[in-house]
């Protein structure tokens, strides 16, 4: 049913047959096609983290070490944070925005279409590179995501090409990828808009885009410097990390943490948008205090670049050095709050529907309150160093980067799918997939508050047996929420392949991306579009655009 | 009247769009300033290394000679100057005059890596001589990459100027080459300031 002969691949835009498949494997310049090649690379590198994080999980659900060797635990959990992050938020919800930013902007496509190929085809380049650093002899690197010297600083094989040495060239090439994409994005955003399109009338999607890539652009490049100087710490031997040698191990925590925190907001505030952009559609009412939550996206960001040493409380820094982050880090409470705000007023008394994008924008703001609550506890000096390196923390952050970014990022891809694919996806598929991944992070990440809260250390494969029920039921969430992937799977490729076809808007959702066809045009727009009014006006019957009809002409 | 308005709008849509050139030049100057972060951050890994260490020299190392590097600074900051005058001789359509002062530049970043290239070779330290060799090397080289790198982009912009019609387009390619060449200049006058100036 599926084998189209490949001599009738059709002329593109002529008649709305499948999209030929083989575009996606090719070096497309079209802001769609690499969109859903970042959302596929990186959904496969988030199956490879997950596959490692049920080893892990299997491993703990017994108190002995007893199923993988210590070392490759290491390199476990090491690889795990890394993938999570590099290979899959970040590359995700890249491929969202690039899908997402030009359309709803009304542009034809990214300011650099070019440089925005060679930015994706990175990601399957490095992520190949860290993935084969499990074959060296040494094995892949094991001082975990972070890589603090003088851990990091080890090599006990003395190979020169190991591990470490892998991870740290894979973060750089990272690094310059993203940071071709922010320089994309930011002048897409400031340059590109279509007439009419003034900044507060963007989507707050494209706000909470704006702000994550400028946050790459200020601390990124702190990173880059850190990895440089531990690269050559570690491959010609200088010193600037190695306390043997003079160095101070303590310059690398603040590059690193510099980026590293707010790259949680890179990672996060696009969610935020999405959230906003769901929210209103399923309620039927319009963004509340739209402008707000405009500028709180922007507050965050520059908030974000003052916390970074709340992740060294334990560091040894100097008190006032621990009053001043501590105090700016409970500064992050107040934007993130008025957005928690905003959207509760949103759902106010609206006609929810409660389809699958819906559910898991719910459940993962939901999740998203409570490890916000306890980030506030860790962003307090005494209670951080109580709980320090322990499952407390990990479990905070696994809210926020599963309970909150992934289920956003599943809101968002079924919100999305008829969009990107011209298909619909199976409601009861997706709603199994919600119930499963909601009862599965609850149950794999709550139980580590309470082991952490007791001491269970962070990064062990072995543990005293009293944190044991604790481990049992997360490791029981864990199995459970790898389990959760399959209706997800099985949902998409089954939809994309023989799904009811999409019409242009199937939600009744107000926005530029809704009013061209599904999937959109190679051009997106006949005629560029025209914005004569502010997003989310849901119940006031007035016209998104003054040129719906010439816009959307048949390509 | 709503017709008319959106037709200007329209108007200015287009133009828009086929702005390239200002996209280009938007696209690199964000770029340059997030580029001047890493250097940002060496520079303050230097100035908390330097503040916090046992020994900061290496022994038998007194400090740095100031004088040659001195003349390499006015040099490389002429040069600025230099390639602003290019790009106002391209603007003049002086064709020739742009080429010979972009020489010029060209010239005088490459006096300033061979005046770098001499300073190292007679240096008594090297790159694993404490954090004070570390660093030396790490930021002189790091701009110097940068030097490198304006002096080759201004070698293909030399070239490209003798393709017919290469300015029909606009004259991005020179003033990034230009705006990058000021960028590399002020990185050295910071860079000069703290490891030769503030010994």
């Amino acid at each position: 049913m599926t084998n189209i002969p490949i001599e009738s691949i059709p002329v593109l835009g002529k008649n709305p047959l499948p999209p030929a498949w083989r575009k996606y494997f090719s070096f497309s310049t079209d802001h769609k096609v690499i969109g859903v090649q970042y959302l596929v690379t990186s959904f496969v590198f988030f199956l490879i983290g997950g596959l490692l994080s049920m080893v892990m999980r299997a491993e703990l659900i017994t108190p002995e070490s007893d199923l993988v060797d210590r070392s490759l635990y290491n390199s476990m959990f090491t690889m795990h944070g890394t993938i999570m992050i590099f290979l899959w938020i970040f590359p995700s919800l890249l491929g969202l925005a690039n899908f997402l930013v030009p359309l709803m902007i009304g542009a034809r496509d990214m300011a650099f279409p070019r440089l925005n190929a060679v930015a994706f085809w990175m990601v399957p380049v490095f992520g190949i590179l860290l993935m084969s650093s499990f074959f060296l002899p040494s094995g892949a690197s094991q001082s975990g995501w972070w890589a603090y010297p003088p851990v990091s600083l080890q090599n006990p094989s003395g190979d020169l090409i190991n591990g470490q040495v892998m991870w740290l060239l894979a973060v750089a090439i990272s690094g310059v990828a993203s940071i071709m994409g922010a320089v994309n994005f930011v002048t897409t955003i400031f340059k590109m808009r279509a007439p009419g399109m003034t900044f507060f009338r963007m989507p707050i999607f494209v706000w909470t885009v704006l702000s994550a890539q400028l946050i790459q652009l200020v601390g990124l490049p702190a990173l880059t410097a850190g990895a440089v100087m531990l690269l050559l710490d570690l491959t010609l031997g200088t010193s600037f990390f190695n306390p043997e040698k003079g160095g101070n191990p303590l310059l690398y925590q603040h590059f690193f943490w510099f980026y590293s925190h707010p790259a949680v907001y890179v990672m996060v505030l696009p969610i935020f948008g999405v959230f906003s952009e769901i929210l209103p559609v399923y309620a039927r009412k319009p963004l509340f205090g739209y402008r707000v939550v405009a500028i709180s996206s922007i507050t965050i960001s520059v908030v974000s670049l003052l916390v970074w040493v709340h992740h060294m409380f334990a560091s040894g820094t100097p008190g006032w050095m621990r009053m001043f982050f501590m105090a700016t880090t409970m500064c992050v409470a107040v934007p993130t709050g008025v957005k928690i705000f905003a959207w509760t007023a949103t759902i106010w008394r609206g006609k929810l529907r409660m389809d699958t994008p819906m559910l898991f924008a719910l459940g993962a703001i939901l999740m998203f309150l409570f490890a916000g609550i306890t980030g506030v506890m860790l962003g307090s000096v005494p209670f951080d160093i109580h709980v320090n390196n322990t499952y407390f923390v990990v479990g905070h952050f696994h809210y926020i980067v599963y309970g909150t970014i992934t289920m956003g990022m599943f809101a968002a891809l079924y919100h999305w799918f008829p969009k990107i694919t011209g298909r619909m996806y199976y409601e009861g598929l997706g709603k199994l997939h919600f119930w499963l991944a909601f009862i599965g992070t609850n149950l794999n990440f709550f139980p580590m508050h309470p082991a952490g809260l007791m001491g269970m250390p962070r990064r062990v494969s072995s543990y005293d047996p009293e944190y044991a029920f604790w481990n049992v039921l997360a490791s029981l969430g864990g199995f459970l929420l790898g389990m959760s992937t399959l209706p997800f799977i099985l949902n998409m490729v089954s939809s994309w392949v023989q799904g009811k076809k999409a019409p242009a808007n199937p939600w009744r959702a107000i926005g530029l991306e809704w009013l061209v066809s599904s999937p959109p045009p190679v051009e997106n727009f006949e005629e560029i579009p025209v914005v004569i009014a502010e997003p989310y006006g849901y119940g006031k019957s007035e016209p998104l655009v003054s040129n719906a009809a010439a816009m959307t002409q048949e390509a | 009247m709503e017709s008319s308005i959106s037709s200007e709008l329209q108007h200015s849509a287009t133009e828009h769009v086929h702005d390239e050139e200002g996209n280009s030049m938007f696209g690199f100057i964000v770029f340059l300033l997030s580029e001047s972060i890493i250097f940002l951050s060496f520079f303050a890994g230097y100035i908390a290394l330097k503040l916090t260490a046992t020994d900061w020299l290496p022994p038998g190392v007194s400090g740095l000679e100031v004088r040659e590097p001195a003349i390499n600074t006015i040099v490389l900051v002429s040069s600025s100057f230099v390639i602003y005058f290019a790009e106002k001789a391209l603007d003049r359509q002086n064709l020739w005059g742009f080429r010979i002062l972009l020489l010029a530049t060209a010239a005088m970043g490459s006096y300033f890596l061979w005046g770098q290239a001499t300073e190292w070779r007679g240096l008594s330290f090297g790159v694993t001589t404490g954090t004070y060799g570390g660093l030396f090397y790490l930021l002189t080289g790091f701009h110097g990459l940068h030097v490198l790198t304006g002096v080759l982009l201004q070698g293909i912009m030399l070239a490209r100027s003798f393709i017919p019609g290469n300015y029909e387009g606009g004259h991005f390619g020179i003033n990034a080459t230009s705006l990058f060449w000021h960028f590399v200049d002020v990185i050295w006058i910071v860079l000069f300031l703290l490891i030769y100036i503030w010994q």
